[in-house]
């Protein structure tokens, strides 16, 4: 095969296919060079130094910034790169604060696992005694600057996919930092609360905020009664946090975990998903017959809302009034549960699974609160479900399965495969058709991966155009075009439902394993029309 | 449009120098910055008032109309580079050389020398060694030893006259690059003259403009490197300062070679004279057509901005300085892509430093063959290089690749200086070559003839040029401590080995000269220097461990002597001093005693004192107290 | 007095002098080095709201703002004091003893740690790491004043004589 393109790694050859970098044949080749920086959706940045290997004739390089070109001879185990690397990591360690046992991300910190994994035994470099103050303004994440290794992966997430960049390196030398801008707080700037900064991050240094302790407290007041709504997509998730397929069971075993931690009453999201496709179809229905503020918006997605609000105000009347599912259930059940149970509204506390650390911000928003007890006491994203499962023992995977309670525990079924991309859009406007009484089919168009979308879909009420976005950097490049009067419907995802919680490649992987989809840093991303 | 005169060059040269002709003397007084400093302009100013009111006609505009005999033209020139002696006052063509000329010098030079042909014999300068008096430019030791040729126009011709450029023979280089040559012939011939990139790495430059010629047509741009962030270094401020002329020039032969017609000159902020002497050149190229459109009917374009940079070394990386231009922070970009091939808003860049560009024009004028009868084979051609530190004469200085340091330290610089400016070449210890990227040149090195190469063999490197001369009261790991200071403050943190390295590297050698050292500390530091030297994404953090590894290899002993005893041999480290007494001085006043906030002293009254060196804290309340200065090493 | 009346058209003014910048730069975010230049002439420093403002006039992150701002040296984030001193600390500054110029000004000015400006606004004292004045070490600025060839003695004395001029 003389034709064929080839290098050879470690001795071995290997065809050079379509891959843009070196790193990307080495780890086709199965050897996972480690990297910090490195990610295949965003720009290569070459500053971790952890992929370096040697090219014959050439010395040392990033293999994930240099071309692969036939008949390169690559070593990635030299003595020099192994010092290189391991060396590295020994820096990094002595960069900051990590204290291993404290950190929120221990178990799953890519600097704590290769150090163990490179057998870095010790650090001879003394760390900064000086702490830099810790940033908990968001109602969503915390920034600990001191665990931060500068890869950069969240400042080029924010800018580059999500289009905002609230995040970006300040001063220089051993001074660097990545910080919002003026030193300011995650809540005074312009962060929707995607919390893809800390889906990114691979240390500690951006985590969701927690509320674990605050749910157990309230569990634990005998004057408290908790309920608790689940949104569809944890059930994927939360199996992979245990190692198990997601299975039919899976819902089952997590209400029964969920009554086991001393919740009351554990329902489902699927049922006030459905009452906002409702809802906003109604209201789609009622703009198009009477002449409303067209195209319609959906308000789903709290963190593309507050991004409407910070950069798109003319275009506030066009989303939708509807409240999203997590916000329509907690309405609910404080409205009717109360009465049900004869118990004072403040004495109800409503928590949510959610797969989107978004949902945190948009329950502590203050319309969505009755004399200042909101709607929703207080959000959990998988991962802290995961955590306090673990805390108290339960063995998951062995538990017996449990069902929903009611009333809110019932659901059309017609959910679940929104909770893709597109998916309110295509609920919509099949509830609409089959309100006017027609029978609407599943528009594919919608489904697609490109993270713009548009379309054109024949009902009852006449053509209506369609444009889905995804990620926060679709949502801005639809900004203007999109907002004609020719559209009708259109529906932003803002990457940070879109695309949730999760860098892509695993929310690719996650997709064609279950369909529903991505949120939460470390296990699961949102479907978002279901939260 | 504004109607663009167009500039005949030998017009413009024949009328110069006719005019010239007319002036029976020529005064060029210094006005490069350290001439300025020590107050060259008041000078400037005297001597016009004064030559006027003694009814000298000494002009300080060339009068083109008036072809009367006049007594003198009064200008000012770029760094002469013997900055110490400033301001300086040359007189032409007497041959004269005037140093440290003060206001009040003036009255007396007008008389003595313009009107009875006489030397004022105290402003001349006299050589420290051997006292022997020098008239000017032709024996003085620190100009005769050199070999001036980029330099040689900057202390002579004044820098914000254009014509005056081109009566000297400028822009005809350019003229015939544009006009009679192709761009591979441009190319070639800096090719075949061995011209190296002055910046640091000293990369062949005609290899870097054909990497640019050969990338498809379309925007290309030329960058000029005036980001001269060594501490220690001004030959490219001198440069842009005296002569700003030959480095618009060199771009244009450059744009030429290469296919651009857009450039940058990109000069630190810390730089304002070059910055406005820089822009003034522009815009007076401009006005002629050097610099527009259709240059000399060539049918080629050329712009040129001046850029200030905001104060990051590190934006002399050529993609880091890309990366300013564009407004983002100065953080370099891996290479490959080379800017040649992906450079400014990712079209083919060509960045060259300033000494480089001006380089150029010489080249083309004088020819490949002449350019490589200066220098070594492998490093043809002149360096220059700032001569600073414990030396007699500091200033500029140009020499052929291939002087050696005994050279340039003794016969040009005149000999090293101890304590109290006393000149005494046993105090000679090192030189610093290259600045945070170079390394140490000791002793032995003296004979070993400069070059690109020879300056690698050995560790150090030509870097931008600084030379510090240090004497025996200098403490090496102070030194290599001084530039790890600076590289850590200056790398931009983006990659880590540079970012924590050269952080801990300072740590390390704090540790040494603050007495907490232990045998583990020098095998860490030279494991750590070698992977900061290998792994770091940039120049900047590669060479950043020289001076630390370089002392390491020259200056062993000196650092063990820290690390193992404790001792700084040198004096210098305050922490490693032992506190003592001097029993000659002390008068057993007690005080001392009395003050030591843990009666580490001990003495009888009115008998010389001591102090136990294992209780003392070195607090300094003694040192404070005691009237005599008696005590020392705290 | 300052009342809100009083200070608006005074606040309008100066962001029409950013304009202004903003102006001569096309709008264009790649000569954001120069406009941020070009406002710390006009305010000495650079304050948030009016990056912020430039943030948002170049469609470009205040964040992206404030990384450039504070990546360069020459940028300043307080208000500097009426004389800039600023200690050359090049290597030949340095060998030649530019250090010990450093410690007794901070003494002599009363600087509280960590400050680089005196709290009556009068003087701000810096450290650069080369002027390019090698040939005059130790070298001192003082607004746009080189001096060369300095010592604490001298150098000092420089700043009484300031004091003196400034009636203090």
């Amino acid at each position: 095969m003389p034709n064929e393109k080839t290098l050879t790694i470690d001795g071995f050859r290997v065809a050079i296919d379509a891959e843009t970098n070196l790193l990307q044949v080495i780890r086709k080749a199965h050897i996972e060079l480690p990297t910090f920086c490195y990610h295949s959706e965003l720009s290569v940045y070459g500053a971790c130094r952890l992929c370096m290997v040697e090219i014959e004739g050439r010395g040392l390089v990033t293999s994930c910034t240099t071309t692969p070109e036939p008949g390169m001879k690559v070593k990635t185990q030299t003595a020099e790169v192994r010092e290189l690397r391991k060396m590295n990591i020994e820096l990094l360690l002595a960069s900051g604060n990590h204290d291993c046992p404290t950190c929120g991300k221990s178990g799953s910190c890519k600097l704590q696992s290769l150090a163990e994994r490179l057998g870095v035994d010790k650090v001879r470099f003394t760390a900064p005694v000086e702490q830099k103050p810790l940033d908990f303004t968001s109602p969503s994440l915390v920034r600990d600057p001191n665990k931060c290794v500068l890869c950069g992966d969240c400042v080029r997430y924010c800018a580059e996919i999500q289009g905002i960049g609230v995040l970006d390196f300040t001063h220089r030398g051993s001074q660097s930092t990545v910080s919002p801008a003026f030193n300011k707080g995650l809540a005074e700037v312009d962060c929707v609360a995607c919390g893809q900064c800390a889906a990114v991050c691979p240390v500690g240094a951006i985590l969701v905020k927690t509320e674990v302790e605050r749910a157990y407290a309230a569990i634990q007041d005998p004057r408290k009664t908790v309920v608790v709504q689940v949104a569809p997509a944890i059930r994927a998730a939360i199996g992979e946090s245990f190692g198990a397929v997601n299975d039919t069971f899976t819902m089952g075993r997590i209400v029964s975990a969920l009554r086991r931690l001393g919740f009351d009453k554990v329902y489902d999201t699927s049922f006030s998903a459905d009452l906002t496709i409702w809802e906003e179809a109604t209201e789609f229905v009622n703009r198009k017959q009477n002449g409303g503020v067209l195209p319609l918006i959906t308000s789903c997605c709290p963190a593309w809302v507050k991004m409407a609000e910070h950069d798109f105000p003319e275009v506030l009347d066009n989303i939708s009034t509807c409240r999203s599912p997590q916000q329509m259930f907690g309405s609910l059940a404080k409205d009717v549960l109360p009465k049900e149970l004869g118990i004072a509204r403040e004495d109800l506390v409503v928590v949510s699974i959610m797969p989107c650390t978004a949902k945190k911000f948009e329950a502590a928003r203050d319309e969505f609160k009755v004399n200042g007890n909101p709607d929703v006491d207080l959000v959990l994203t998988t991962q802290e479900l995961a955590r306090m499962i673990q805390d108290a023992g339960i063995q998951f995977p062995e538990l017996p399965v449990d069902s929903l309670d009611q009333p809110f525990g019932t659901k059309t079924g017609a959910g679940v495969i929104f909770a893709n991309s597109g998916g309110v859009t295509e609920a919509v406007i099949r509830y609409a058709a089959g309100r006017l009484g027609e029978e609407h089919p599943v528009i594919e168009e919608v489904r697609a991966e490109k993270n713009r979308r548009e379309f054109t879909a024949s009902t009852p009420l006449g053509d209506i155009k369609m444009a889905v976005v995804q990620d926060g950097r679709g949502a801005r490049s639809g900004q203007g075009e999109g907002a004609s009067p020719g559209n009708q419907s259109w529906q932003k995802r803002c990457g940070v439902c879109g695309n949730h919680g999760l860098p892509r490649w695993m929310h690719r992987r996650r997709r064609s394993a279950c369909h529903a989809f991505r949120s939460d840093p470390a296990t699961s991303c949102s479907g978002h029309s279901r939260c | 449009m504004n109607a663009v005169m167009e500039m005949d060059l030998e017009t413009t040269t024949q009328d110069y120098l006719a005019s010239e002709k007319t002036y029976t003397r020529r005064v060029v007084i210094c006005a490069g910055t350290g001439c300025m400093a020590n107050g060259a302009l008041k000078v400037f100013k005297a001597l016009h008032e004064q030559a006027k009111a003694l009814g000298i006609s000494l002009e300080i505009e060339l009068d083109y109309e008036d072809t009367k005999s006049k007594d003198g033209l009064l200008t000012k020139s770029g760094c002469q580079g013997f900055c110490q002696m400033g301001p300086l006052l040359s007189i032409e063509p007497d041959g004269i050389l005037y140093c440290c000329v003060k206001p009040a010098d003036v009255a007396e030079i007008l008389e003595t020398t313009f009107q009875n042909g006489k030397l004022v014999d105290r402003l001349l300068y006299s050589v420290p060694a051997t006292g022997q008096v020098c008239k000017g430019h032709g024996d003085i030791p620190f100009y005769t030893q050199q070999h001036r040729t980029v330099l040689k126009a900057c202390g002579s011709l004044d820098p914000e006259n254009l014509r005056e450029y081109i009566a000297r023979g400028g822009y005809f280089a350019a003229r015939k690059a544009l006009t009679t040559m192709t761009d591979q012939e441009v190319c070639q011939e800096i090719l075949d003259a061995g011209l190296r990139g002055r910046g640091g790495g000293g990369f062949p430059t005609g290899r870097k403009w054909e990497l640019t010629r050969i990338q498809p047509k379309g925007k290309k741009f030329v960058i000029c490197n005036g980001d001269e962030g060594d501490p220690g270094a001004f030959m490219d401020r001198s440069v842009m300062e005296g002569n700003p002329h030959a480095v618009l020039e060199g771009m244009m032969i450059c744009a030429r070679a290469v296919g651009a017609d857009e450039g940058y000159v990109y000069v630190r902020a810390e730089y304002p004279l070059a910055v406005a002497r820089v822009k003034k050149a522009v815009k007076d190229a401009e006005a002629v057509g050097i610099l527009g459109d259709d240059i000399f009917g060539s049918g080629q374009s050329f712009r040129v901005h001046v850029m200030e940079g905001a104060g990051a070394f590190v934006c002399g990386e050529e993609t880091a300085l890309i990366a300013s231009i564009e407004g983002k922070r100065g953080m370099p970009m891996p290479k490959p892509p080379f800017p040649a091939q992906s450079g400014l808003n990712g079209k083919p860049t060509v960045i060259n430093n300033v000494e480089t560009l001006a380089s150029v024009p010489l080249i083309l004028s004088n020819g490949a063959a002449w350019y490589r009868s200066m220098g070594t084979e492998k490093s043809p051609g002149t360096k220059t290089f700032a001569l600073t530190g414990h030396v007699a004469n500091t200033g500029l200085i140009e020499v052929p690749f291939g002087a050696t340091l005994r050279k340039i330290v003794f016969d040009i610089g005149g000999g090293v200086t101890k304590k109290g400016d006393v000149i005494d070449n046993d105090a000679f210890k090192a030189v610093q070559i290259g600045g945070p990227s170079g390394g140490c040149l000791t002793r032995e090195h003296l004979d070993l003839p400069m070059d690109f190469d020879s300056l690698l063999s050995i560790g150090a490197m030509v870097g931008s040029g600084g030379l510090v001369v240090m004497n025996q009261e200098t403490c090496m790991v102070q030194v290599a401590k001084f530039f790890m200071q600076f590289t850590q403050n200056e790398s931009c943190g983006k990659c880590v080995p540079c970012r924590e390295g050269t952080k801990q590297m300072l740590a390390l050698l704090d540790d040494i000269t603050e007495g907490r050292a232990t045998d583990e500390t020098l095998p860490l530091l030279e494991q750590l220097a070698r992977n900061v030297k290998i792994g770091s994404l940039c120049g900047l953090g590669k060479t950043a461990p020289n001076p630390v590894l370089s002392t390491l290899k020259n200056f062993r002993e000196e650092i063990e002597a820290h690390v193992h005893r404790k001792v700084c041999p040198a004096r210098v480290c305050k922490s490693l001093m032992t506190p003592e007494i001097d029993a000659a001085l002390c008068k057993g006043c007690t005080l001392c005693a009395k003050k030591c906030p843990v009666g580490a002293i001990h003495g009888e009254r009115k008998v010389a004192h001591t102090i136990d060196g294992f209780a003392c804290i070195r607090c300094g309340a003694c040192v404070d107290a005691c009237k005599f200065n008696a005590i020392s090493g705290i | 007095m300052h009342t809100a009346e009083t200070e608006a058209p005074l606040i309008s003014r100066q962001f029409t002098s950013v304009l202004r910048i903003l102006e001569s730069y096309h709008h264009d975010s790649s000569k954001l080095v120069p406009i941020l230049q070009a406002v710390q002439e006009e305010y000495r420093y650079l304050p948030e709201e009016v990056m912020t403002f430039v943030a948002t006039a170049l469609d470009i992150s205040p964040a992206r703002v404030f990384g450039v701002a504070t990546f360069y040296s020459h940028f300043a984030l307080e208000p500097k004091g009426k004389y800039v001193v600023r200690i050359c600390d090049g290597t030949a500054c340095h060998v030649k003893g530019s250090q010990d110029i450093v410690d007794v000004l901070t003494e002599r000015l009363k600087l509280p740690k960590g400050k680089k400006t005196t709290p009556d606004m009068l003087f701000t004292l810096e450290t650069v790491s080369c002027l390019g004045a090698c040939g005059l070490a130790p070298a001192v600025v003082i607004n746009d004043d080189v001096h060369g060839q300095m010592n604490a003695e001298r150098t000092k004395a420089l700043i009484d004589q300031i004091c003196v001029e400034e009636g203090l």
